[in-house]
């Protein structure tokens, strides 16, 4: 098993933290994991981004050039990246803010509604009712573990059980929650290549 | 110890506090900042010191005062504050007190950019600044060398009474990955300090720390001494890494980051049938130039990848001395290279060797195909 | 014949401080007595065996050969930042810097603001003599307007060459400097205060107040071409003018150990 995943998208959507999940997902199951995001001055405001590699040998490079799979979770990511997915790879989309079909026809393709998904589960939590889009990048996180089996969803709920900042906390069951739903997308939307 | 997922620069800090680090001198530049600012943290909650210079020139003579008093004490940077830091390495080197020194390479020259660069191998290899004087330089290519390496490197510094420098470049200081964290150390006792440590004449001679000689042949008995010490180092502390040079007749020569890359760029060209291995240096001075020479006498053509513009194809030469040709492939600026395109250089290197041409042993395709033949999306 | 010793008292002596060594200072240059000055206030804090020097690059560069603590070579200007790792990593220290205008006015004047700025505990004895000695009697920040050197041979034009830096009076408005004084070597009297103040600086030091710095005009007979004599009148005919003499910043804390100082006079 070798598998290189880039996630993506506007700075704050958390790309990165979807990213370092899926890395101690993948090192809490004896894999070797390497995680490496964007850095500098694109952090802020524009595209960030990391890339995962989860492997059942030592990684060698940390940097992909065709990734296996790719989380869009904004235009410009999909714009960047749906070209270089490798043939017959994974592309999820966060289909609340993409609009735009994907024209790529040797991929396997998820549009994953993930800031509705999210601000159903962030609603249900918060004192007035209104939920926001903050747990998009977890919910495409779940899809991409169910749809590729690289971890099992367990181990990312540990992961967040584990790694959610303690002044986020009250956000624990939301996550676990947009991550299950995001995974039951899978079943929901299969779209064949 | 069961391994946890840390990030380069906070591996290294980490690393150093578990080392018994005493004082940590810094001035804030990308790609390095996390290491500063993890020390900006931790360190006082040890009782140890923390001090952000005004400049890498207050920093690093900061770090050489405290060397002065036999206190394990370290800085880092990335490359243009590494260039401001030369003044003060050379005193240091000259002055013969042990310091230990990250180095987070990033692209030049001038203020460049942040992403990740090798440019500042000959600055770190060749000379700390004026004078000859050499540090003991460590090339990590992942997070655990990267930690490893920075907590041997005290004893080293000691040991030798010398610079010992860390360089890695934007990738360690940015990556993260599992790493297995070394016991803490506890710092040195008043009894552990070295016999030449400005501590206070107490009940002895005073002892005094200088790089000043004037006199020609003083100077050069000084001079004499630190190279004997360097020819120790050169004896004792080189170290390299091989991947599948038993029966390689290619070889690619990379140090840090770019030797991990190639290992996926040998799985590449491997598969297309090429018969190449790996040899990286760790130590990148003293150079492995022995074992590089062996080699060379083994296979038909290397090939140098780096992220600059051939600043170790020198040391790969001058160490192969004619047995084979040397190729070189580089990408400036903080561009990394990737696999694929090193995978082609192997076979654009191998049909350049003179003969009957290399013929890998491939199966119907040509050469090393690119992973994905251009599926650029018409948008 | 020999003379009995033991009836005489001894009034006058090398401070322990200070090594048995004959320096290289120039005829007629006060680095000596500066030296000494130090020295002796080093011996009647009793300090000597947990004091650590910091030498410059400039005429004092061997000033640790001199002083009979620990002691170490700054890279030029440096000397304060050296001095902060010395001193943060051994805070039971005596570290002090011993530095000229161009070390710590010059290349250094980076290091030197912000040690002050950090209220480093360290002790900064500054000697300006109006001239890089060392190298020949060139230009420095301090040298006056219109005096020539081998670096302004027409003399120093402020209009291209700058003006005279006046070290005591910018440290003093840094917070974190607790003690900044002007002093002057050039006559019996002004020894004496110049004396008192070094004593007071490491004083400052001892009890954890902040940055001492005493500057002290010093006499260059060599590059100023003149008898030690005409050397000690110029400072204070042409020097004292332009830096003139007095308590710059004394800390509140700083107040009673001045008091102390000029008492034990």
């Amino acid at each position: 098993m070798h598998e290189e995943i880039i996630i993506s998208g506007f700075g704050g959507q958390g790309a990165l933290f979807a990213g370092q999940l899926l890395a101690y997902a993948g090192m809490e199951e004896g894999k070797h994991v390497t995680w490496i995001p964007s850095y500098g001055p694109e952090m802020r405001g524009g595209t960030a981004h990391c890339t995962v590699v989860i492997s059942d040998d030592p990684v060698g490079s940390p940097l992909v050039r065709h990734p296996s799979a790719v989380i869009a979770l904004n235009l410009p990511s999909l714009d960047k990246y749906e070209g270089l997915v490798k043939p017959r790879g994974l592309l999820i989309y966060n289909s609340s803010l993409i609009q735009r079909p994907v024209y790529r026809t040797d991929l396997r393709v998820i549009p994953v509604p993930a800031n509705d998904i999210s601000v159903e589960e962030t609603a249900r939590v918060s004192e007035n009712g209104m939920g926001d889009a903050r747990l998009a990048n977890v919910v495409t996180l779940g899809t991409l573990v169910q749809a590729t089996g690289i971890v099992r969803l367990e181990t990312v709920e540990a992961a967040l059980r584990a790694h959610l900042p303690q002044r986020h906390l009250r956000w624990l069951e939301p996550n676990l929650a947009a991550l299950r739903r995001g995974a039951l997308v899978v079943a929901e939307r299969v779209v064949a290549y | 110890m069961a391994k946890e997922l840390w990030k380069g620069n906070e591996a290294m800090a980490e690393a150093a506090l578990r080392a018994g680090v005493e004082a940590y001198f810094g001035y804030p530049i990308t790609p390095q900042t996390e290491l500063l600012e993890y020390m900006a943290r931790e360190m006082p909650k040890r009782g140890r010191v923390f001090l952000q210079a005004e400049s890498e020139l207050g920093a690093i003579n900061m770090l050489y005062g405290a060397a002065c008093g036999g206190v394990r004490c370290m800085s880092s940077s990335s490359s243009p504050g590494i260039s401001l830091m030369t003044e003060g390495l050379s005193y240091i080197a000259g002055t013969e007190v042990p310091v230990v020194l990250v180095d987070i390479m990033r692209g030049g020259p001038g203020l460049g950019n942040i992403q990740p660069s090798q440019g500042d191998y000959f600055q770190m290899t060749k000379s700390l600044g004026h004078g000859d004087a050499n540090a003991l330089v460590f090339a990590p290519s992942s997070v655990q060398e990267a930690v490893d390496m920075v907590y041997n490197a005290f004893d080293l510094a000691e040991k030798y009474r010398c610079v010992v420098v860390i360089l890695g470049d934007g990738m360690i200081g940015q990556m993260m990955e599992p790493v297995e964290m070394p016991p803490e150390r506890p710092p040195l006792t008043e009894e552990q300090r070295p016999d030449w440590a400005l501590r206070g004449a107490k009940g002895r001679p005073p002892r005094i720390l200088t790089s000043l000689n004037l006199t020609a042949e003083g100077l050069e008995r000084a001079n004499q001494r630190i190279q004997a010490r360097l020819a120790e180092i050169r004896k004792n502390e080189v170290r390299w890494e091989e991947e599948m040079t038993a029966d390689a007749d290619l070889l690619l020569v990379a140090f840090g980051t770019v030797g991990r890359i190639c290992k996926s760029a040998l799985r590449l060209a491997r598969q297309a049938g090429y018969r190449v291995g790996l040899f990286r240096p760790i130590t990148v001075w003293p150079f492995p130039e022995q074992r590089l020479h062996e080699l060379a006498g083994q296979v038909r053509g290397i090939l140098v990848v780096e992220m600059n513009a051939g600043q170790m194809l020198l040391d790969v030469k001058a160490a192969v001395a004619g047995r084979a040709p040397v190729r070189f492939y580089g990408r400036l600026g903080g561009v990394v290279p990737l696999p694929d395109e090193i995978a082609e250089q192997v076979a654009s290197l191998a049909a350049s060797l003179p003969g009957d041409g290399y013929r890998p042993a491939r199966n119907g395709h040509q050469g090393v195909a690119p992973v994905v033949a251009s599926a650029a999306v018409k948008a | 014949m020999s003379t009995d010793l033991s009836q005489y008292e001894v009034v006058y002596r090398r401070p322990e401080a200070l090594t048995e060594v004959y320096t290289h200072y120039c005829p007629g240059c006060t680095h000596g007595l500066i030296h000494r000055l130090v020295a002796e206030a080093i011996d009647e804090l009793g300090i000597r065996e947990r004091t650590i020097a910091v030498a410059p690059v400039g005429c004092a560069v061997f000033a640790y050969n001199y002083f009979n603590v620990d002691g170490c070579e700054a890279p030029h200007g440096r000397a304060p930042a050296m001095a902060t790792g010395l001193k943060r990593t051994q805070p039971d220290k005596i570290v002090f810097t011993y530095q000229g205008d161009g070390d710590l006015a010059a290349i250094g004047t980076n290091e030197i603001i912000h040690a002050a700025l950090r209220g480093e505990n360290l002790t900064v004895i500054f000697v300006n003599n109006a001239n890089y000695g060392m190298t020949g009697g060139q230009m420095a920040p301090t040298t006056l307007a219109g005096m020539v050197t081998t670096s302004s041979p027409y003399g120093r034009d402020p209009h291209l060459a700058g003006y005279p830096m006046r070290v005591a009076e910018l440290i003093s408005v840094l917070p974190g400097a607790a003690y900044v004084v002007r002093r002057s070597v050039h006559d019996v009297a002004n020894v004496n205060k110049t004396k008192a103040a070094i004593k007071t600086a490491f004083m400052v030091q001892m009890e954890g107040l902040g940055l001492s710095l005493v500057e002290v005009l010093s006499s260059c007979p060599t590059n100023w071409h003149m008898t030690p004599v005409e050397a000690l009148r110029w400072i204070e005919d042409a020097m004292v003018p332009v830096f003139p003499l007095g308590d710059y910043k004394v800390a509140e804390a700083v107040v009673p150990l001045t008091k102390r100082t000029r008492a034990a006079r």
